[in-house]
């Protein structure tokens, strides 16, 4: 058993403080120590993109990051993005242009959409395919999601 | 006053969201993955290192003693039974191992920490044995035998004949005779593989699964373990994307049932993703010996073909594929002499199941590359050479498919005319021939596939229960399994488009095998032909039993009346005559008279099974496509860049937009990965690059344009006229870009992917190996 950190930080708004493993991943935190298991992991090496979170102003694949690293800073993870009036611009354009099936990328793929869009509201297509390409989908050709993702840049 | 209500739009058609949609977004849907019971063990496996060898001695001593550790599963502390379509394989290895995914030990514990320490403390001795890994080298008389009692190392057979192809080559103009190389890939779920088994004190099991088979899965299931197959209750919690990779049982849900039941805790067992690469199925990789002949006027005379399947060390359902590869060999196009012969052969590589397209993909490279160079060979343009072998309307293939309509010659055709096909084929091949770095390429590929069910069962059928409650909402449990692709949608809309009331008030349940009645599962793009005419077929019932009452109340007769906004209105003026939910109640609390709106219906397709000789009408329905690739190449660095890809498809009729365009592009996408970007790479049984970093799914940056045209002829036996569309999208991308690379640089691939590195090395080879 690895030593253990303790530390503090925002997720989702909510201030928490944990004790960690030193080796624990900031995924397996989410998932294990907070219940906040909408990050998935599907390869566990940074290739995939499905535990996508956002910390500070950045996107990371949350796989690859230590959880005592996450002392001190803001992370949203996708439990976040819906508010009390419903879902987000992008949330909701994913579902009404069918950009979900399986659905196990969703929650990555909506928060580098979240991300990406806050560095650039307004991303040509080329911008989005680029913007989305470390995140892996195997049901959906992207088309939908690229879509999704264009109609919310236009509103 | 009456109150009107006003006939509302079809739904068919509309694009409809997927009801679990919302659920996803938001991350709220819990995943086989994220499950956690109470109690709930943590469980991993212990596998080989070694592609064939004795096993001399398996030592779990150190390993039992890790605190922590609750359960370990040897081949001698468990069960003997077998899995695997011809029983061949058990689930944990005792005597032998045959392949680097194999089985020797399951281990439970606390934690994944106290797991993955013993899984280390596991000390397993060997004794090597020569391997074979190629099909052809497996049949030879002098290869190392895999299983002791499959002589020649062979699995499974399929053969037919019609005809005289002897006579008919004679009788050819031209015959073309050619070697494919079909390579392996596999199907990279988003969820890596995950069961969790529990047992009630009854001594029954229940299972959570990623299955798409939840019926016929206790059937293969139940041989491994000590109980009936009617003592297994299947619960199929959302999943990570199946494409037919979960079709069989695997020897890891075993393991994780003879684990819970040492333990008598639930324990739940997951993959990696390396191990997802390693130890979960691949398409099945092909050898394709083919000879075409034709007369001078375009017509072809014959086809004989010989396939050697890479079936690994194991025999899934992936090695029963040459049933429909053989449809598409025998019967694409008026084949009017062939000869069909497949064999799977035992190898010590990774075993090889089932995946999107079921032989498809390999057999739609082959002939759709084929079908180009036949019409070069004769000097006919590619429509006008595939036009003159298409088949008419009402014809039968020599296996006795009937094709109903000429959808073949209609996606032909109208793909050539919204790409401008032919005068952008004959402008890049004279383009080849000046000075320029890149090229431009176009190519055209069709196939047919089953398209009202297959009928490789007994049954083909689909159950369902509809039930209406007090508040006018509808239930319905159906066989049918979601599996992300989108049945709960279609199945919504079918039913409120019956009963008139809207998509938020129909509920879908689908997920437990002691609930949902029988269905073959999720295959052979059924689910919405089967499911989707059981479905409609119960609410029509509904229907009627509904307006029954509404007739005897009202006095006005029942063929009068209709379904319409939550009412019950009369049909030429939409008059309301009562209000749904009013009636159901009414009908519900009827005292003696009362009658709960509770229908069932079993759909059995009109399709037959085969005969011995394979001959037999196995679907209601078949379908056409035509998918033409417009892209470029850097002839520099080998580089594919598609621009567009225009597919022409015989749908039979749209029923929810999004969901087929969704199946159309998703599809799509793994067929570009199968012909320029997927390569599991397997050297002497071990897996070289088990890791999205080296295998080469598409992403968001490679996806062309993509325009569909759907055909709609409104199939007479299918749910509003559908038809099943799922797998051709996935067939035919990889033969149709390969035809687009020749038209753009005149070198022809027998051997998927293309690669930038193919590429280079037969542009500048002689430079290459200059250099190196």
């Amino acid at each position: 058993m690895s030593a253990k950190v303790d530390i503090t930080f925002t997720v989702n708004g909510a201030v928490k403080q944990v004790s960690v493993p030193a080796n624990m991943s900031a995924l397996d935190m989410l998932r294990d120590q907070l219940d906040l298991k909408g990050a998935k992991e599907a390869c566990g090496e940074g290739e995939c993109g499905a535990c996508t979170i956002i910390i500070d102003d950045t996107s990371v694949c949350s796989c690859l990051m230590y959880a005592a690293d996450c002392d001190g800073r803001t992370i949203e993870t996708i439990e976040g993005v819906q508010t009390e009036d419903g879902l987000d611009p992008i949330q909701q354009a994913f579902v009404e242009h069918g950009a979900v099936q399986c659905g196990y990328c969703t929650p990555g793929m909506v928060m580098q959409a979240k991300h990406m869009l806050n560095k650039n509201p307004n991303p040509t297509e080329g911008e989005i395919q680029r913007g989305l390409e470390g995140n892996v989908c195997r049901c959906t050709g992207y088309r939908k999601i690229i879509d999704a993702v264009a109609e919310v840049a236009r509103s | 006053m009456d109150q009107i209500v006003e006939k509302p739009d079809t739904l068919i058609g509309k694009p409809i969201p997927k009801p679990d949609a919302p659920d996803k977004v938001v991350g709220k849907t819990t995943y086989i993955n994220d499950m956690v019971l109470p109690r709930m063990l943590i469980a991993k496996i212990k596998r080989t290192d070694r592609v064939h060898a004795k096993i001399l001695s398996v030592d779990i001593s150190a390993a039992e003693k890790v605190p922590g550790i609750v359960a370990i599963a040897t081949a001698e502390n468990s069960p003997k039974g077998l899995i695997g379509v011809l029983k061949d394989n058990p689930p944990l290895k005792g005597d032998k191992v045959r392949c680097i995914r194999d089985e020797i030990a399951g281990v439970a514990g606390e934690t994944e920490e106290a797991v993955d320490e013993a899984l280390k403390l596991i000390k397993v001795e060997y004794e090597d044995l020569p391997g074979v890994f190629d099909p052809e080298e497996a049949l030879k008389d002098d290869a190392p035998l895999i299983h002791d009692d499959k002589p020649g190392n062979l699995s499974l057979t399929f053969d037919f004949e019609h005809g005289d192809i002897s006579k008919a080559e004679k009788d050819s103009d031209i015959v073309l005779e050619e070697k494919y190389e079909l390579h392996y890939v596999t199907h990279t779920c988003m969820g890596p593989g995950c069961v969790i088994a529990d047992f009630d004190t009854h001594g029954k099991l229940t299972i959570y699964t990623q299955t798409q088979y939840p019926y016929n899965y206790k059937m293969d299931l139940a041989p491994a373990l000590d109980i009936s197959a009617g003592d297994i209750r299947v619960i199929q919690p959302p999943v990570g994307g199946a494409f037919g990779s979960k079709l069989d049982v695997y020897p890891f849900e075993p393991i994780a049932v003879y684990l819970a039941k040492k333990a008598r805790r639930p324990v739940k067992l997951f993959f990696s993703r390396e191990e997802e690469f390693i130890a979960s199925p691949t398409r099945q990789p092909a050898r394709v010996y083919i000879k075409q002949g034709a007369k001078k006027d375009g017509t072809i005379t014959f086809r004989d073909v010989n396939v050697y399947l890479n079936n690994g060390g194991y025999t899934s359902w992936g090695a029963t594929i040459p049933a429909v590869m053989m449809r598409t060999m025998t019967g694409h196009f008026r084949i009017p002499n062939v000869e069909f012969h497949s064999k799977a052969v035992y190898t010590n590589n990774p075993f090889a199941g089932s995946f999107r397209g079921y032989g498809n993909v390999q057999a739609t490279y082959v002939t759709a590359t084929l079908m180009d160079k036949m019409a070069e060979e004769l000097g006919m343009d590619p429509i006008e050479f595939r036009l003159k072998n298409a088949q008419k309307p009402g014809e039968r293939t020599p296996q006795n498919s009937l094709l109903k309509t000429a959808a073949l010659a209609d996606c032909i055709k109208i793909g050539a005319e919204k790409t401008n096909f032919l005068e952008k084929h004959a402008a890049n091949v004279a383009a080849r021939e000046k000075p320029g770095r890149i090229r431009q390429g176009i190519g055209i590929a069709t196939s047919i596939h089953n398209a009202g069910g297959a009928k490789i069962h007994k049954s083909d059928g689909c159950g369902t229960i509809l039930t209406m409650d007090d508040y006018g909402r509808a239930t319905v449990i159906t066989g049918a399994s979601e599996i992300g692709q989108g049945i709960d949608a279609v199945i919504t809309q079918l039913v409120s488009e019956e009963l008139g009331i809207p998509t938020s008030d129909v509920i879908i349940a689908n997920n437990d095998s002691a609930i949902g009645p029988w269905d073959v599962g999720v295959h052979a793009s059924r689910t919405t032909f089967i499911a989707g005419n059981a479905a409609r077929n119960a609410a029509v019932k509904a229907k009627q039993q509904i307006l029954a009452a509404a007739a005897r109340q009202s006095n006005v007769s029942i063929d009068k009346l209709d379904l319409r906004g939550g009412h019950v209105v009369q049909k030429d003026n939409g008059v309301s005559v009562t209000k749904l939910d009013r009636l159901l109640r009414q009908m519900h609390f009827a005292g003696d008279d009362a009658e709960l709106v509770m229908v069932s219906e079993y759909y059995e397709p009109p399709s037959e099974l085969e005969d011995k000789n394979h001959v037999g009408d196995i679907s209601a329905a078949y379908s056409h496509g035509a998918y033409i690739t417009e892209l470029e190449i850097d002839t520099l660095t080998g580089g594919v860049k598609l621009h567009k890809m225009t597919c022409v498809q015989d749908v039979g009729k749209v029923i929810n937009k999004l969901g087929i365009e969704g199946q159309m592009e998703g599809g799509i996408a793994q067929g570009i990965g199968y012909g320029l970007s997927e390569e599991l790479i397997i050297e002497e049984g071990i897996v070289k690059n088990p890791n999205f970093r080296d295998y080469k799914v598409v992403t968001a940056p490679e996806m062309p344009e993509i325009e569909c045209h759907f055909i709609e002829d409104d199939e007479e036996t299918g749910p509003f006229g559908a038809k099943g569309i799922s797998e051709l999208p996935c067939i035919i991308p990889g033969a149709s870009i390969a035809n687009a690379v020749y038209n753009a640089i005149g070198v022809r691939f027998d051997n998927p992917p293309i690669t930038p590195e193919k590429i280079v090395r037969a542009l500048h080879g002689d430079k290459i190996e200059a250099a190196e």
